[in-house]
């Protein structure tokens, strides 16, 4: 089924739909949020609010402001970081590292029954440090172009060509 | 416009991680309805990105799944369709109906309230005039047995008084305790006064026949028992009442003598 048609019948309140949606995305989820709040628990528990968030305000979505998945992502950026800057997270006593999703990726030894994962691990550790930096700031961080442009010094043109560059050398690793 | 340069451009990348404004989101959404190669270079980038990100997750989330749905109230055996109107409905009837039984039930509270009041109050006014009758009851025991204790006295002389002439079948007793010069005289024996007329005791001698006024009963239609108490310091040897105009008389009226009786003398 098109992604276009489930997420119309998500909207719908298809519960089916719901479940296919959570298979789907719930994982890349987890890791968005997990990379920026570092426990496995409460991460767990803001992926879990995540999606009931997206079903309480489905309608919300339109495919005119982008992808259903960046909508997602979206959420789950800003509720991981809502859950950082919350005081129960203050108050549990977690430092935030420095380290990179790859350093989370590479220091995953049981990857039990995870979709992907153990392709990935592989290839990872081959990314350059520029582009994990620009991933990174993009995808897990939600930078925009400008902000990310700032942040690594350099021009809109450039995050834009190595960005797409860096994405390229990984879907020659995954055959994506 | 040359979509192979556009793609190379690294805009989708972008598009996908959420990077660009919405007027850019607005007008790539346009290009991928209109250019299907466009769409399935978003969906490859999209497709790595998912994967990358998922490789991050530190578990796996199958089985999460079901904690959201719970929090969510939904159930798998009854899937909640979309049609939700008359769900609404359903809803904000029992509301309304809710609200009816409620306010119907606090009406018959506040009326069963009244009622209670007013029982109550009724109740409270019996108990006043109840708290009056028995007031009223000791007084009577109380005198009852002042009267009895009297009786009893050894030192009383009980003089019967018998009915005369004007009226035979009259009759009175007088209750003489010499000792406290007083005499308790019962008339329960003696008809209603006619208005305007009140009965007067008397205190005779007989030798000769000398009357001294022991004073009138005025009470007599008032006093339930009848039974009066009226002071005698006198040697009386007899009693006798008469009936006499309202006031009492100097001497007695003998045609109107109802009762009279002679103390025995020991």
């Amino acid at each position: 089924m098109q992604i276009e048609q489930l997420v119309s019948k998500f909207q719908n309140k298809d519960e089916r739909a719901f479940e296919t949606l959570y298979q789907m995305y719930s994982e890349s989820m987890l890791g968005v949020i997990y990379n920026i709040v570092r426990d496995h628990d409460m991460a767990q528990d803001v992926m879990q609010e995540v999606f009931i968030k997206a079903w309480n305000s489905a309608e919300s979505y339109s495919p005119k402001k982008g992808r259903f998945f960046t909508w997602l992502i979206n959420i789950s950026r800003n509720a991981a970081i809502d859950k950082v800057r919350s005081k129960s997270y203050k108050n549990s006593g977690k430092n935030l590292n420095a380290d990179y999703f790859v350093d989370i990726i590479q220091d995953h030894d049981s990857l039990d029954d995870k979709t992907d994962a153990i392709g990935i691990k592989q290839f990872v550790g081959k990314l350059a440090k520029k582009c994990i930096e620009v991933i990174e700031l993009l995808y897990f961080k939600g930078y925009t172009q400008k902000e990310a442009s700032e942040s690594l010094e350099m021009p809109i043109g450039t995050i834009k060509t190595r960005n797409r560059n860096c994405i390229n050398e990984l879907r020659l690793m995954l055959d994506v | 416009m040359d979509i192979k340069e556009y793609i190379e451009s690294g805009i989708l990348e972008l598009y996908v991680a959420g990077a660009l404004s919405d007027k850019e989101n607005q007008e790539i959404y346009a290009l991928l309805l209109k250019h299907p190669e466009l769409l399935n270079e978003v969906i490859s980038i999209e497709s790595v990105i998912v994967k990358l990100t998922a490789a991050v997750s530190p578990t796996s989330t199958k089985h999460l799944f079901k904690a959201v749905k719970e929090k969510l109230g939904l159930n798998k055996e009854t899937p909640v369709r979309p049609l939700h109107k008359p769900e609404t409905n359903w809803f904000s009837y029992v509301g309304w109906a809710a609200s009816l039984v409620i306010g119907l039930g606090l009406f018959w509270f506040i009326n069963q309230n009244n009622e209670l009041q007013e029982q109550l109050q009724t109740v409270e006014t019996d108990k006043d005039l109840l708290e009056i009758t028995l007031e009223k009851y000791n007084n009577d025991l109380t005198t009852s047995k002042q009267l009895i204790t009297f009786l009893r006295d050894k030192d009383i002389i009980a003089v019967p008084l018998a009915g005369q002439a004007v009226s035979p079948d009259s009759y009175a007793k007088a209750y003489w305790d010499k000792k406290t010069n007083t005499v308790v005289l019962d008339v329960q024996g003696l008809p209603e006064p006619p208005k305007g007329m009140v009965y007067q005791v008397w205190s005779l001698t007989l030798n000769p026949l000398t009357p001294t006024s022991l004073g009138t009963i005025d009470r007599f239609s008032t006093d339930e028992n009848k039974l009066f108490t009226i002071k005698n310091a006198n040697a009386s040897e007899a009693f006798g009442i008469t009936l006499e105009p309202a006031g009492g008389s100097v001497s007695p009226n003998l045609e109107q003598l109802y009762t009279l009786g002679v103390v025995e003398t020991s």
